[in-house]
C-alpha cells in the first residue's frame, strides 16, 4: 500500500518557541494512525501544520504525491483532506442539515447525492436525525462531536484528521463515538487520530506515535504499545 | 387564508396606503414623502443585514456606500458636471444606465472597504469601517477642488428625477379617476424595488451563499476547512451589501434632487445599525419593520411634540419659557425616548422585534423546553447503551 502521508522532519514554531522539533512519520493508504501524548507534547501543532493552519518552518509534508504547500487552505478539502477541528468547531446557529449541507460544501455532485450522504450519516447516528432542524449549538457535548465528524464524512474525505474526540465527554458517549469511528474506517477512510485518551486510541488503531516535548519518542504497532512498560507508565498511569 | 392570499391582501394594502395617507387630513403629502423615506430605509437596512445579519461582519460605515450611489447619480444626472465645465452638456444618463452603475460601483466600493480588513472581526472592523465611512463623507466635503466634482459642503442642485424621455416621477398624473402626485409616483416605485430587494434578500438567505456567509459567522476555521474561500466569501458580503445602499443612495439622490455630504454622517450609520439590530439580525421581516418604525417614528413624534408643546408652554408658570421649549424640543426627546426605546427593547428583546427562528431558539433556549430530548433516547439505538448506564440524565443535563 501507498502512503497517502508523508512528514519528513517538521519542524512548526510559535514565534521563538518551537514546538515541533524534527519529526517524521507516515499513514499509509486505508490505516487508521494514532498520535499520542500527553498536554503541550505538540499533537494539535502537527494535526493544525497537516490541515494547513500553520506554517512549517522547516522539513516536508508530501501528501498524495504532492507537496501540502501547494495546495491552498480551503482546497484540500477538495483533495480529499478533512479535518474535525478541536473543540469540534460546528456551526451553532446553523441547523444540524444546515452543518451537514456546509460538510458537503466542496462537493461539486447532484443534490440527490449529496441528500443521501445525508441520510446516510443519519443512520449512523440517529440522535442527529432527531435533531435535523434543531440548531447545533443547542446540542450537547456528545451530539456535537457527531455532527462534526459527520459533516467531516460529508466531503467524502480520503483522509480523516481528528483532533481529540473524546475531550469533554462521557466514556459513555467516547465508547460510541469511537465505534463509528472505527465502522467508518471500515468504509476506506484513512485516519489519524489525535488524542489524550491514550488507551481507547491504542485499542481503535492500528499503529501508532507517541509524542512528547515535540519529537515523536515511540512508534509502533498499537497493540504492542498498549503493553509496552514506558508507554503504560508515561501515559496510562499502570 | 393561505400564504399567496395574504401576501396579495397586504401588496393591496402597501399600494393603497399612500393615496390614504395623501387623502386623510393631519396627514397629507409630508407623510407619504415620509413613508418613501421609510421605503430606502428598509433597502439600506436589508443590505446592511447581509454585512450584519448574514455574514457576521460588524460594517459601521454602511452609509458611504449610499453615498457613492447619492453622488454617482447627481453627477451623472443633473447639470453640475456642465457647470464646471467638467462635461460638454449637461449630464442626463438614462436611469437603467445610471442605477444599474451606481450599485456596481458602490459594490467595487464594498470590495474595496472588504478587502484590507479581512482579517478584521468584531470591535476591530467596527473601528476600520467606521473610518471608511467618515472618509467618503469628508471625500464628499473637500472634492470641489481642484475639480469641483461634488461642489463640497454646498452639495448638488438640481438633481434630475427618474424619467422616461419626458415623463417623469416629479409629474402628476392621473389614471382610472386617480391623482398620481409626484410623492406616491416614487413611493410606489420604491415599493416595487423594496419587494425585489425583499425577494433578493430571501433567495440568498437560503442559497449556497448564504449559507456560506452564516458558516463563516460562526465558525471560520471550521468554515475554511469545509473549503470555502474565506476571502471571496467576505467579499462577496460586503460588495453585496453596498450594492444594495448605492441603489438605495442613487433613489435618494433622484427623489430629493439635492445631496450634500450632510446626508452621511456616522449618525446615518448608526440609525442603520440600530434598524437591522431592534429589528433582528438575519430576519428579512424583522429588519424591514425595524427600518420603518426607526424612520417613521422620529416624524410621528415631531408631529405630537410640536402639537403639545405650546399647550404646555402657555400652561406651565413654574418653569420658565425658555427651558420648558429646551426641554420640549422635538430633536433633545426624539434622542431620549430613541435611547430609552433601544435599551427596552434590548434589555427585554434582545433578538429583536421579529426575529428569525434561529436567534429565538438562541436566545430563548432556555424559556421553554424546545425538545424532550431524554425520552427519545430509548426508542434510538442509543437504548443499548443507556440500558446499562444509570439514569441520571436529569441531573447530569447528558442527552441535552
Amino acid at each position: 500500500m501507498s502512503n497517502i502521508l508523508e512528514v519528513k522532519d517538521l519542524k512548526v514554531s510559535y514565534g521563538a518557541i518551537q514546538a515541533i522539533k524534527g519529526i517524521t512519520f507516515h499513514i499509509k493508504q486505508g490505516e487508521m494512525v494514532a498520535l499520542i501524548g500527553a498536554n503541550g507534547a505538540g499533537k494539535t501543532t502537527t494535526l493544525k501544520t497537516l490541515a494547513g493552519m500553520l506554517k512549517p518552518v522547516g522539513g516536508e509534508i508530501v501528501y498524495m504525491g504532492k507537496p501540502l504547500s501547494s495546495i491552498k487552505n480551503y482546497d484540500l478539502v477538495r483533495e480529499g483532506l478533512a479535518l474535525v477541528p478541536e473543540g469540534r468547531g460546528i456551526f451553532g446557529r446553523l441547523t444540524v442539515t444546515e452543518n451537514l449541507e456546509m460538510g458537503a460544501y466542496s462537493r461539486t455532485d447532484s443534490k440527490a447525492n449529496i441528500q443521501a450522504d445525508i441520510d446516510r450519516m443519519f443512520e449512523i447516528f440517529p440522535r442527529l436525525k432527531e435533531r435535523a432542524f434543531q440548531l447545533a449549538g443547542t446540542m450537547s457535548g456528545g451530539e456535537q462531536q457527531m455532527l462534526a465528524i459527520s459533516r467531516a464524512l460529508m466531503s467524502k474525505p480520503k483522509l480523516l484528521l481528528l483532533d481529540e474526540p473524546s475531550m469533554g465527554l462521557a466514556p459513555i458517549i467516547v465508547q460510541k463515538i469511537f465505534e463509528t469511528i472505527r465502522e467508518v474506517a471500515k468504509d476506506g477512510v484513512t485516519l489519524l487520530l489525535v488524542e489524550q485518551n491514550a488507551k481507547l486510541a491504542l485499542q481503535t488503531c492500528q499503529r501508532a506515535y507517541v509524542m512528547d516535548g515535540g519529537k515523536i519518542t515511540l512508534e509502533g504497532d498499537a497493540k504492542e504499545l498498549l503493553h509496552d512498560e514506558a508507554v503504560q507508565k508515561a501515559y496510562l498511569g499502570e | 387564508m393561505n400564504k399567496t392570499m395574504k401576501y396579495g391582501l397586504l401588496l393591496v394594502l402597501l399600494v393603497a396606503l399612500p393615496f390614504i395617507v395623501n387623502a386623510t387630513p393631519f396627514l397629507g403629502p409630508t407623510w407619504v414623502r415620509i413613508l418613501g423615506y421609510a421605503m430606502l430605509y428598509v433597502m439600506l437596512a436589508l443590505g446592511l443585514n447581509i454585512v450584519i445579519g448574514y455574514a457576521g461582519l460588524l460594517d459601521m460605515g454602511y452609509i458611504g456606500f449610499y453615498a457613492v450611489g447619492a453622488y454617482l447619480y447627481a453627477v451623472l444626472s443633473s447639470p453640475h458636471l456642465f457647470e464646471n465645465a467638467l462635461a460638454s452638456g449637461p449630464m442626463d444618463w438614462p436611469f437603467w444606465v445610471v442605477i444599474p452603475l451606481c450599485a456596481i460601483v458602490a459594490g467595487i466600493f464594498g470590495v474595496l472597504l472588504g478587502a484590507p480588513t479581512l482579517k478584521l472581526r468584531g470591535d476591530y472592523l467596527a473601528i476600520v469601517t467606521l473610518g471608511f465611512g467618515e472618509i467618503i463623507r469628508i471625500f464628499m466635503n473637500n472634492l470641489d477642488r481642484p475639480y469641483n466634482l461634488t461642489n463640497g459642503p454646498q452639495g448638488i442642485n438640481n438633481i434630475n428625477p427618474l424619467h422616461i424621455g419626458t415623463h417623469s416621477l416629479k409629474s402628476t398624473w392621473t389614471l382610472f379617476g386617480l391623482e398620481f402626485t409626484p410623492v406616491i409616483n416614487y413611493y410606489l416605485v420604491f415599493l416595487g424595488i423594496v419587494i425585489f430587494v425583499i425577494f433578493l434578500s430571501s433567495r440568498l438567505e437560503n442559497s449556497r451563499i448564504g449559507r456560506a456567509w452564516m458558516a463563516l459567522r460562526e465558525d471560520e476555521i471550521a468554515a475554511e476547512a469545509m473549503g470555502l474561500n474565506k476571502r471571496n466569501i467576505k467579499l462577496l458580503a460586503f460588495g453585496m451589501g453596498a450594492t444594495f445602499g448605492g441603489v438605495s443612495g442613487a433613489l435618494f439622490s433622484s427623489y430629493q434632487g439635492f445631496v450634500s455630504p450632510e446626508s452621511f454622517v456616522l449618525m446615518e450609520s448608526i440609525m442603520i445599525l440600530a434598524m437591522v439590530v431592534l429589528g433582528g439580525m438575519g430576519s428579512i421581516s424583522g429588519v424591514v419593520i425595524g427600518a420603518v418604525i426607526l424612520s417613521v417614528m422620529p416624524e410621528l413624534f415631531r408631529d405630537v411634540v410640536n402639537a403639545i408643546q405650546p399647550v404646555l408652554v402657555n400652561n406651565i408658570t413654574f418653569i420658565s419659557e425658555d427651558t420648558l421649549r429646551n426641554v420640549l424640543d422635538a430633536s433633545t426627546l426624539r434622542m431620549l425616548v430613541f435611547g430609552l426605546a433601544m435599551v427596552l427593547v434590548m434589555r427585554y428583546r434582545p433578538e429583536g422585534l421579529w426575529p428569525s427562528a434561529r436567534r429565538r431558539q438562541e436566545l430563548h433556549d432556555k424559556d421553554e423546553e424546545p425538545f424532550d430530548s431524554a425520552h427519545y433516547v430509548k426508542e434510538t439505538s442509543h437504548a443499548k447503551i443507556s440500558a446499562d448506564e444509570p439514569d441520571n440524565r436529569d441531573t447530569t443535563g447528558e442527552g441535552r
